[in-house]
């Protein structure tokens, strides 16, 4: 598939179905961009494990660090690579080699390898390559223009608050929204 | 439905969907200072930019955010901030990407108001401006040295109505490896898209065509998110740990959005020159309308400019929008679907005809300021103009001579007949 532009409704489905994710990369330094995406996604409701063996044993953000994603004790949804690209080979490998496969592997801002994404698709594996999934989920619940973005979302449906009940926390509504590829920030 | 919505659909639609927490269809008010936090590590992460949110509206308001992602999906750029007024935009712009000792090129061109904020105002920064001629683009590759940081330039020039060639000056840019940024005032996203001729950062009066009502003053700038802020290093509020923010590297962690998250987390916050909700709410109405109203402001501008291009008492008119017009190439690759509503022309009587002219207008409005749905007339040298020597109003294209016109949308045979009574 294209991997310059996906439609929002593709990410949308990806953000709406999986509920663990490995964080492949995690860091411990809290302005960081791998902390700064684990704390937000822990905070719209998703189980983050990360992954990282310069960590492992240690625990960051009340989750218990692994060294290999294989060392992981539950069934993981998506799998989130924050290293640099040509090190997702591996890593993206790694992951096809579990015994239950993810059913995606996203591949943060900045990071592409259209080898590894060829060999995770070839599986029946979806894959994001070059996106933030704060982003994305940010763009897609309407939080991004709280930031002044153009998510390049429109829709005459009211935005959903996040289940969680907090303030100022949006959730991912249906998919009635008129919308246009996402971008890559 | 299209999957890629036309230019009228955005300026409707695009960061309006109906308030979340009442329903309401038309983007609130938000008057409000502050906004509560759920407890006090949801605000140690908005504070610490961990999480998306509103914390004062002197960084941001949700009717302030509705106009930002509606400007950024009008020229096509990754995020906005919208500010108090356009000279403040500039402010914030050059704040982010500027020390004491730096230097940008900018046209010579340019509105009155931006010429005094670069010559005086800037210098008290230590930030100066070295002068180009827009109308000679290898102007800007000249005054380009080891200490420029953007090239700033108008689409269309106010108030000579001139067109500057952006992907030229892009280009210039590029290879210096520093951002162009242009003012986008005169032509709006409607008529120019700086951004698909490499522009990095496009800036607005908001006062003018955008709200185009004439009654709130504000600004923005918009982030293309197509510029490296860390690949020269020289853009160190970008690239750089930032003290304010324990260390976190705002580029690194933002991408394609930093530039605009960061005129807003350090240049607003610390300098303050935030815009009001209420006059966010009503550039956001105006702004509903911008096709409908700038084709009827480029329709009656091509009359009037026509009408007054065949007076016995007019020397000249310069309106790219006529086919005998020397910019008149450059408005047909840069704005084909109108040349503006802003232009000036001569008379021949010099000085005082500008002045009895102003003074005899029964319905243009006699002001300083351009883009409102009422036709207005100002007499530059001595007005907008009037703080610059005569050398420098000739270079601006506002000489003893010449008048400015701003197009209102009023029926254009009222304008016509009211120019014809005045310079008669």
């Amino acid at each position: 598939m294209n991997h310059d532009d996906y439609s929002s409704e593709y990410i949308r489905g990806i953000l709406r179905s999986v509920k663990t994710i490995a964080m492949v990369g995690a860091s411990a330094n809290v302005v960081r961009p791998s902390y700064l995406v684990m704390k937000y996604l822990i905070d719209k409701g998703y189980i983050v494990i990360p992954v990282n063996p310069g960590l492992a044993g240690q625990y960051l953000l009340g989750q218990k660090v692994y060294a290999l994603l294989a060392e992981i004790p539950v069934t993981i949804d998506m799998v989130d690579i924050f290293r640099n690209s040509e090190a997702a080979v591996a890593v993206t490998d790694e992951a096809l080699a579990l015994t239950v496969i993810p059913k995606v592997i996203w591949m943060q801002l900045s990071v592409r390898n259209d080898q590894a994404a060829n060999k995770a698709e070839a599986m029946g594996v979806q894959v994001v390559m070059n996106r933030c999934p704060k982003m994305e989920y940010g763009k897609l619940s309407g939080e991004w223009a709280w930031v002044g973005g153009n998510s390049g979302v429109l829709s005459s449906k009211r935005q959903s608050l996040h289940a969680n009940g907090r303030l100022q926390s949006l959730g991912l509504g249906a998919s009635d929204v008129i919308a246009e590829t996402t971008k890559s920030v | 439905m299209s999957n890629t919505p036309g230019f009228e659909t955005l300026a409707i639609h695009a960061g309006a969907a109906p308030d979340s927490a009442t329903g309401a269809r038309i983007t609130p008010i938000y008057q409000t200072t502050a906004f509560v936090f759920n407890d006090v590590q949801h605000a140690s992460d908005l504070f610490a930019l961990r999480a998306f949110g509103n914390i004062y509206t002197r960084i941001m308001n949700p009717t302030q955010s509705v106009l930002e992602a509606k400007v950024a999906a009008l020229e096509g750029g990754t995020a906005a901030l919208a500010v108090a007024s356009g000279h403040a935009a500039q402010l914030l712009t050059f704040h982010a990407m500027m020390q004491p000792g730096d230097e940008f090129v900018a046209a010579r061109q340019l509105y009155g108001g931006s010429i005094n904020q670069f010559n005086h105002s800037f210098k008290s920064f230590g930030w100066h401006v070295v002068w180009a001629d827009s109308e000679d683009v290898s102007s800007f590759e000249k005054a380009i040295t080891t200490k420029t940081k953007a090239i700033f330039i108008e689409s269309i020039c106010n108030p000579g109505g001139r067109f500057t060639d952006i992907e030229a000056v892009a280009a210039i840019a590029k290879k210096a490896g520093i951002p162009l940024i242009v003012d986008n005032t005169l032509a709006t996203p409607y008529l120019c898209n700086p951004i698909k001729h490499g522009a990095n950062i496009v800036l607005h009066s908001l006062t003018k065509f955008m709200g185009g009502h004439g009654n709130s003053m504000g600004g923005v700038l918009v982030d293309a998110g197509n510029f490296d802020w860390s690949a020269s290093g020289r853009y160190p509020l970008l690239s750089e740990p930032n003290a304010s923010y324990h260390g976190m590297k705002l580029h690194e962690t933002f991408g394609g959005i930093a530039f605009a998250i960061a005129c807003r987390v350090l240049g607003l916050r610390d300098l303050g020159p935030s815009i009001a909700p209420l006059n966010s709410f009503l550039i956001l109405t105006g702004m509903e309308t911008l096709a409908l109203r700038m084709r009827k402001h480029c329709d009656n501008t091509v009359e009037v400019a026509t009408w007054l291009s065949k007076h016995s008492k007019v020397a000249w008119v310069n309106y790219a929008g006529l086919a005998n017009d020397k910019h008149y190439t450059l408005h047909q690759k840069y704005s084909p679907k109108g040349a503006g509503a802003v232009f000036t022309f001569g008379l021949k009587g010099g000085y005082d005809a500008g002045v009895k002219l102003v003074s005899d207008v029964k319905l243009l409005s006699h002001l300083a300021n351009i883009g409102d749905t009422r036709s207005l007339i100002i007499h530059p040298s001595s007005t907008t103009h009037s703080q610059l020597s005569k050398d420098q109003q000739i270079q601006a294209g506002a000489g003893p001579d010449v008048v400015r016109l701003s197009i209102g949308i009023e029926d254009a045979k009222d304008i016509i007949a009211d120019l014809e009574q005045g310079l008669g």
